[in-house]
Order: structure tokens, then C-alpha cells, then sequence
């Protein structure tokens, strides 16, 4: 990018926060092995850091992902657009990527079977349909 | 190890305060303690601890806005570069042009309106055309267009970032639930149409022809093979023969990205004709409802035109003047297919619209007369 390093987006998280994050899981997998270790001595302390252990492990493993799915929504996806050009001549297709330059009605490159002008008809770009709807339309 | 000697005390301590007053065990002891705390903090804290939540969420969106933005500057900056060939480094002069604003015309007193906001879009759009130039003097007159296209796309993708930021920071300020709460609430179409951006941001950069330009496109394929003569401002004609009439087909030249100005066309086209026209037939693309399928087709009367109403409130004017009937044929689909490269679905919808403009005109006029028949949109990657 050529701008200032003031507009520069930081995408990155911030290392204070990570440190929390495996802080708590460290400390949360700590009561887990710790209660396991207690469980014959002292039943109820164990059951009480046998939950707490798992409501922290649960936590910031969620947190963790949370993270990590945000910098990758952090993306234009752009999907492909396709040039399809034709002979009018004898019908020949071809379906190729988009190029820059290319548009609707342009005369390219002969035609490979006859010779003759092609022509591009067709710019679109195809997107895969998501599941439908539930609601009955 | 010292951590786990702190956990062995706080274990033993539990220990000690079993069969506490609330309950038989010390586990229910502490449960009982907890849920009364929870209860007393969301009495007091729970809009405060919601509005964090909301402003949280704010802070997210903004973080994809300002990365939105971004790329669509950088994007903006290396289509110049590489196709103006510019002396200098465009980028100083693009962050200038994507704080342009247009002032629009005073409203206290209606009369004459339309006239004052033409001559400030004419302004604008010179201005716009200028700027272009100076950025990237290599530019051709399609590919300045298209660049002209690209920077307004950069420019939205500023002015949503700002005016969320805006609110975003006020709502810190005041601490002021209503103003977090209103920004959170339009927030998920907010960002809708700023993705929408993005991606006619490199459409436009690459010259692919946009959902917008649907009704550019059945224009283009009725006057394909004819011969086309300019009628008004960046608006072409071309006569053909349709079913026994006489069809004036209007399409904003192409294939750069420009919308023309079809109200200029058409009134041209009416004084040329004496007001002989039988029909006018406007295509466009218009936006779908949730639910409706894309690339729907559905027919109706009215002038079907976007834009500011300057072209709108031309041809409405024209045609009452002559009383000459309008009708419609759209074509759905959302905002983000409008400004997105065309989808297939937009593209295989156009023979289904030609097919209704055939009927519309077997079934509205006589053999032998005339009727114009206006494809309105961005032109950009059609060509005629």
C-alpha cells in the first residue's frame, strides 16, 4: 500500500489480549489436572475446579476462534467472471477468464475453426446459490 | 507449583465454610452467593454492560469498514498507476478526491429545483472529469470513465467508514445508549452496501459490467449490428425496425462506466418525432425485495429511471407535454448485485425482458408506429 502508515489498518490482535487468552487457558487447564489429582481427598473442591477448569477452557478456546475467524472474515472475496466469446459465423464458443479490456460486443481474435471475427457476448460471474430459504415462498 | 499451592488453599478454605447459611453444601453456598451478585451487578450495570456489548460490536464492524476503505483506496491508486501513467504519485491527489462533497441546491423554494441541481451535477461531474485527467493523463476516454467510477465507489466506501466512525465515537463520548443503539441497529445493512462497494470498487477498476447496467445491456443487444448516431450527453440512438414499428433504442454509449443523460435523450428523440411517438418503454434494474428471485422480470407504467430525478422529472415532463403513455420492464435484484459484476442470473434474464418488450409493444401499439425504447443504467463493459 502506498499510503501513510497512519491509514494502515491493523488487522492484527493485540498480543496483551492473546497473553489473557493463554493465560486463562493455562490456568484453566491447571484446575482441571489439579481437581482430577484432588478428587479422592476432597470431592467437592474437585467438582467446584473441575467446573471452573472447564468454564475456562471452554471460554477462551471459544474466544481463541472467535479471534481467528474474525481476521479471516477480513477478506473481499471476489468471485471469477467469465468472458464468453463466440463466432457468429459457425457458432464456435469459447468461455475464458475476464480480461482487462474486455467488454460486451467487442470484436477479439478470429475465429480458430473459421476464420472469421468472434465476438464477446457474454460477461457474468456465476455465484454457487447458498441453501434456499426455509420460509415457504 | 506456587499456583497450584494458592488453588490447594482456596480448596481448603471451601472446605472450612461448608454448611453455610444458605444451603446444606458449600457448593450451593457459593451458587447462592454468585447468583445474588449477578442479580445486584445487572440491576444496577446491565444497560451499561449492554451498551459496552453493542459498542463492542460497533468496533468490529468499524475494523472491516477501515479495512474495506483501505483496499479500496489501494485498489483505486494502482488501476491510476497502472493504466494513467501518471508523471507523479496519484495518491496525495486521490485522498483529496475522496473528501469531495456536493452541496445540493437550497429547497425553500421549490420552483426551478431540478434546473439548479442539473447545472450542480454538470459541475460535479466536469470537476470529476478533470480530476481524472490530471491523475492519469494516459487514460482513454472509456478508461477515464471507468477510473471516474472507480474513485465515486472509493468515495462511498470513505464517507460509510467516517459516518460510522462518527457515531461510533460519539456514542463513547456521551456514553449515550440511543446513539449506540441507533447506529447498532442499521448496522448489519450498513455493512451490507459497504461490501457491495468493494466489490463494484473492482469492477469498475477492471471494466466488467455491472447488475446495474441490465437495461444498458437489452439496449445494446437491439441496436447491435445498426448503425448508432449520438442524441444528447453521452446517449446514443439507433433506429430498428421491431415487429412492423419503428424503434428508437437509447443506450449511454459505451463501454465505459457512465449512465448518461437518457432524460436529454429522449426528449430529443420526442422533439425530433413532433411527439409522434406511440410509446415510450423504459428498462432498468431495480431493487428486489428479500425473498424475490434475482434477475426476476416484472412490467409496469412510470418513468423507470434512479438517480438524483433530474432525467425522471425531464422525460415525465416531455411525455405529458405530448401525452405520450410510459411503461416499464425492471429487472430485480439487490444492491449488492447492482454494483457487483453482473451475475448469470441478470445476464440470462435479459433475452426473458426483450421477449416482454416485444409483447408490450404487440399489444400497445399498431403496426407502423413509433416507439422508444430507453435501456437505463451503468454502461460500463457494454459496449453497442
Amino acid at each position: 500500500m502506498s499510503g501513510t502508515p497512519s491509514s494502515t489498518t491493523k488487522t492484527r490482535i493485540s498480543s496483551f489480549f492473546l497473553m489473557v487468552i493463554f493465560v486463562t487457558l493455562a490456568l484453566s487447564l491447571a484446575a482441571l489436572i489439579f481437581a482430577v489429582s484432588v478428587l479422592d481427598q476432597n470431592t467437592e473442591a474437585a467438582w467446584i475446579l473441575l467446573l471452573l477448569g472447564f468454564l475456562g477452557v471452554t471460554l477462551s478456546t471459544y474466544v481463541l476462534f472467535q479471534t481467528r475467524r474474525r481476521l479471516s472474515k477480513l477478506r473481499i472475496v471476489v468471485p471469477p467472471v467469465t468472458t464468453t466469446i463466440e463466432c457468429k459465423k459457425c457458432g464456435f464458443k469459447n468461455v475464458r477468464e475476464f480480461q482487462r479490456g474486455d467488454y460486451i460486443f467487442k470484436e477479439v481474435e478470429p475465429c480458430q475453426k473459421c476464420n472469421d471475427k468472434m465476438l464477446i457476448t457474454a460477461i457474468y460471474r456465476e455465484v454457487k446459490e447458498k441453501e434456499k430459504e426455509r420460509f415457504p415462498v | 507449583m506456587s499456583l497450584l499451592n494458592i488453588i490447594a488453599s482456596i480448596a481448603a478454605l471451601q472446605n472450612g465454610i461448608a454448611q453455610g447459611p444458605f444451603g446444606d453444601t458449600s457448593v450451593s453456598w457459593i451458587l447462592n452467593v454468585l447468583f445474588y451478585v449477578i442479580f445486584v451487578v445487572f440491576i444496577f450495570y446491565g444497560q451499561r454492560i449492554q451498551m459496552y456489548v453493542m459498542l463492542r460490536e460497533v468496533e468490529g464492524s468499524l475494523y472491516k469498514l477501515k479495512y474495506i476503505r483501505e483496499e479500496g483506496r489501494k485498489i483505486t491508486v494502482e488501476t491510476i498507476r497502472e493504466i494513467g501513467k501518471p508523471q507523479t504519485d496519484p495518491a496525495a491527489r486521490v485522498d483529496r478526491f475522496l473528501e469531495y462533497f456536493t452541496i445540493g441546491p437550497q429547497d425553500l423554494d421549490p420552483a426551478g429545483i431540478v434546473w439548479k441541481l442539473e447545472h450542480i451535477l454538470d459541475v460535479r461531474d466536469i470537476r470529476f472529469k478533470d480530476e481524472v485527467k490530471l491523475m492519469a493523463p494516459a487514460a482513454d476516454e472509456t478508461q477515464a470513465n471507468n477510473l471516474e467510477n472507480t474513485l465515486e465507489a472509493a468515495m462511498a466506501l470513505n464517507f460509510i467508514y467516517k459516518v460510522i466512525r462518527h457515531y461510533y465515537l460519539l456514542g463513547k463520548k456521551t456514553l449515550s445508549l440511543y446513539v449506540i443503539m441507533q447506529i447498532q441497529m442499521i448496522l448489519p445493512l450498513v455493512m451490507r452496501e459497504a461490501e457491495a462497494y468493494a466489490s463494484a470498487v473492482k469492477a469498475f477498476a477492471y471494466g466488467q459490467p455491472i447488475g446495474d447496467g441490465a437495461g444498458a445491456l437489452v439496449a445494446a443487444k437491439l441496436m447491435h449490428g445498426q448503425e448508432t448516431r449520438k442524441i444528447a450527453k453521452d446517449c446514443v440512438v439507433a433506429t430498428v425496425p421491431f415487429e412492423g414499428r419503428t424503434a428508437y433504442v437509447i443506450k449511454t454509449e459505451g463501454p465505459g462506466g457512465n449512465v448518461g443523460k437518457p432524460g436529454d435523450a429522449v426528449k430529443a428523440i420526442i422533439e425530433e418525432n413532433e411527439g409522434k411517438i406511440a410509446s415510450v418503454i423504459m428498462i432498468d434494474a431495480a431493487l428486489k425485495l428479500e425473498g424475490e428471485e434475482l434477475g426476476e422480470v416484472a412490467e409496469g407504467v412510470g418513468a423507470a429511471i434512479g438517480g438524483p430525478g433530474v432525467d425522471q422529472f425531464k422525460i415525465e415532463d416531455e411525455l405529458v407535454k405530448y401525452h405520450i403513455p410510459v411503461n416499464a420492464v425492471i429487472i430485480k435484484e439487490d444492491i449488492g448485485d447492482a454494483v457487483s459484476p453482473m451475475r448469470k442470473e441478470v445476464f440470462d434474464s435479459i433475452d426473458k425482458v426483450i421477449e416482454r418488450i416485444k409483447q408490450v409493444i404487440l399489444e400497445r401499439t399498431k403496426e407502423g408506429d413509433k416507439v422508444i425504447i430507453v435501456g437505463v443504467g451503468n454502461t460500463i463493459g457494454i459496449g453497442q
